[in-house]
């Protein structure tokens, strides 16, 4: 386990000033994980927020090699860059040894990029993804995406007169990715740094593909305070709403039970973008989501045999 | 440069590709299969799997990936070649632009293939044709021994003026046929192909980039602006390397080709394997005391408008035979072939024919119907179609 002191003296690959909002949960992502080896790191990284707000030329926030390609192919992008590795590393023009890691926002991942790091994952690359998950498409301006909640409130999915907001569930991704039976997969939240610096840890010593689902609360899509961006992570964990678990070698556990259980409904009234489901006709959505949540948890504690 | 040792292999124009890449020795192949190109990809791979080739290739879930995983290779610092056809360069098209205009060195071969819908395999050339404004330099070749050689040529071309290359050939016309093939010794190949020059890559850990920044009004029309300045250095790059590379062949690689061209009245201007066809047509119209000829566009991106209106400038009429339409607009080889002739004081008589759509076949006798036409004087502002059920 790292210590808080000894994090914070590790070197920051991300330079501050980029221009990412006030509360962005996606810059501290990647702070973190890239602390978690000290080996000289690529990025590549999908368009999105976090590609726009941090390599406005000529200006870069990246201190390391970085490669933004397009927004569905951070995959398959940096298995060219890691493949021309090997092939330049065994001719003797490289002579580190380099780790590899991909940022996506969940558009550029549950979404439009799933093929391409479906393919990548298969394939094998030894490489990291990281898909930072704030729930929608938030570069663009709040527009749903599959991994916006049931009944959250976007731009292209809104609530009205006679929708309430998002009609499906959001796309259990973190399972997807599971499927393909790579040697690590977890689930991380931004709220919890010594869990996700030690997954990020744990997916750079891989032996081939890992991956990182964070969630990255939204102050601009979620409609909070940007002030509590990590309140926000956090009660999503002690709500369920995000368990934190990994899966190493098809083995899961759970990282992170709550001691007490929150109900579901504490994080929704703190968020604008659920703020319909709060009239008297819309209690029956509630009790909707707190079930499916019961019924995901269930699950995924038989998964990790605690239960 | 001394010409080299050559042998001579009856190969397909594919099987030719796939040498010339052998050769070549790539770093990374991304690629995917599609008729007609895969042959050019199957017997890559099995050079791979004899460990023939330093290679490394990338079996991707699709052409976009190819592409993809093709720019991630070239930014990498590797040579990073790829093969396609029809939907599949359509599908890579969006990120041809990030190749071109990240200023990427990549090759590509490209076997023509009509468009969906409706869907077919064979040749016509709406695929390349579709990406002709792109920014990728565009070589395309009558046969086999031009698919090898402009293979060669273009990885040079590529990594001198840092933009990417396309090469074209015949979906099966060209793919799948056996023509004797001279190929050249791979100590000479391999000395013209030299190493590539890094600048600034991606691997250089000491020296960290940002590849693919976010450019908004204040910079994006400078760096596409560059892009336009590369074009012109990639037109006097391909008449220099061209040479350099005829030292070693005897080949010549100019922009166009002329075929009895010196006196001709009639001159049909067409690409790729229907070139070659034409050839066969003047030579037995000369035979009869007709004056016709050819040009032949080779290099159709950049395009050589000056030298194309210098060879027309004695025509009295030109027929261009286009292999895909340009929907509501002249096709695209007449439109530029109009232009090369605008600065003209005297132009000839210009007919626009469309061919070959779908694969459809085109015969001797089409062609030397074309230049009858022509020297009847029946020339008109229309398209006129070869070979076509209008009704």
């Amino acid at each position: 386990m790292v210590s808080l002191k000894e994090l914070a003296k590790k070197k920051q690959r991300l330079a501050p000033g980029h221009r990412t909002c006030a509360g962005c949960a996606a810059p501290i992502i990647v702070r973190t994980v890239l602390k978690a080896t000290d080996k000289p790191v690529v990025v590549a990284n999908a368009t999105g927020c976090l590609e726009v707000t941090t390599t406005i030329y000529p200006y870069s926030s990246w201190k390391v090699p970085y490669i933004h390609n397009a927004f569905e192919n951070a995959a398959a992008t940096l298995s060219g860059v890691e493949t021309a590795y090997r092939v330049l590393r065994r001719k003797g023009i490289v002579k580190k040894d380099i780790k590899f890691v991909a940022f996506g926002g969940d558009g550029g991942t549950y979404d439009i990029g799933l093929q391409s790091l479906s393919g990548a994952l298969e394939r094998g690359h030894n490489m990291v993804y990281v898909c930072y998950d704030n729930e929608a498409y938030m570069n663009t301006g709040v527009q749903r995406s599959g991994a916006t909640p049931y009944c959250a409130s976007t731009t292209t999915a809104p609530c009205g007169k006679v929708l309430q907001g998002k009609e499906q569930f959001k796309k259990d991704f973190t399972k997807i990715v599971a499927a393909h039976h790579i040697p690590y997969v977890a689930q991380a939240s931004v709220h919890n740094w010594n869990d996700l610096f030690n997954k990020a840890k744990k997916a750079f010593e891989a032996d081939g593909p890992a991956f990182i689902n964070v969630l990255s609360p939204c102050p601009l899509g979620w409609k909070f305070d940007p002030a509590k961006s990590i309140e926000m992570a956090k009660l999503a964990a002690d709500t369920r709403f995000w368990p934190l678990y990994e899966i190493e070698n098809d083995v899961y556990k759970l990282n992170y039970k709550p001691a007490k259980i929150i109900p579901i409904v504490e994080f929704l009234k703190s968020q604008g973008r659920f703020k319909h489901l709060f009239k008297p006709e819309n209690k029956h959505l509630i009790e909707e989501i707190q079930n499916h949540i019961d019924k995901t948890w269930d699950e995924l504690l038989r998964l990790c045999l605690e239960k | 440069m001394a010409k080299a040792r050559f042998k001579e292999v009856p190969f397909t124009g594919a099987e030719a590709a796939a040498e010339a890449m052998r050769q070549i020795n790539p770093d990374v192949v991304p690629v995917y299969p599609i008729t007609p190109q895969t042959p050019i990809a199957q017997k890559f791979a099995q050079f791979v799997a004899d460990g023939i080739v330093d290679s490394e290739m990338i079996r991707v879930e699709s052409e976009h990936s190819a592409m993809s995983a093709a720019v991630g290779a070239s930014a990498a610092g590797a040579r990073a070649m790829t093969a396609t056809s029809s939907a599949g360069l359509a599908l890579m098209w969006e990120i041809l632009g990030v190749a071109s205009g990240s200023r990427f060195p990549i090759v590509m071969n490209v076997v023509n293939r009509a468009l969906s819908a409706p869907i077919n395999i064979h040749c016509d050339h709406a695929d390349s044709m579709g990406t002709r404004d792109h920014s990728w330099i565009q070589i395309y070749c009558e046969n086999a021994q031009e698919a090898y050689d402009n293979c060669i040529l273009a990885l040079k071309i590529a990594e001198s003026v840092d933009l990417p290359v396309m090469i074209m050939q015949d979906g099966f016309i060209t793919s799948h046929s056996v023509q004797n093939v001279r190929i050249y010794e791979d100590k000479a190949v391999k000395k013209f192909i030299g190493k590539r020059k890094l600048d600034k890559w991606l691997l250089n850990i000491d020296d960290p980039v940002t590849f693919g920044p976010l450019q908004l009004q204040d910079y994006n029309f400078e760096t596409k602006y560059q892009q336009e300045i590369a074009m012109d250095d990639a037109k006097k790059a391909y008449l220099k390397i061209g040479k350099e590379l005829s030292s070693l062949t005897g080949n010549r690689y100019p922009y166009i080709e002329e075929y009895r061209l010196k006196d001709a009245d009639a001159v049909i201007i067409a690409m790729s394997s229907t070139a070659g066809t034409t050839k066969a047509v003047i030579d037995m119209m000369r035979k009869q005391g007709i004056k016709v000829g050819l040009v032949k566009p080779v290099l159709f991106r950049p395009f050589p408008y000056k030298e194309i209106g210098k060879a027309l400038a004695n025509a009295k009429y030109v027929a261009v035979l286009d292999r895909s339409f340009s929907f509501g607009a002249n096709s695209p080889v007449y439109g530029e072939i109009m232009n090369s002739l605008y600065p003209l004081a005297r132009k000839p008589g210009l007919q626009s024919y469309v061919f070959g759509i779908g694969g459809r076949d085109i015969t001797e006798k089409d062609i030397e119907n074309v230049f009858h036409d022509m020297l009847a004087g029946k020339i008109t502002d229309k398209k006129k179609y070869i070979s076509l059920r209008e009704s």
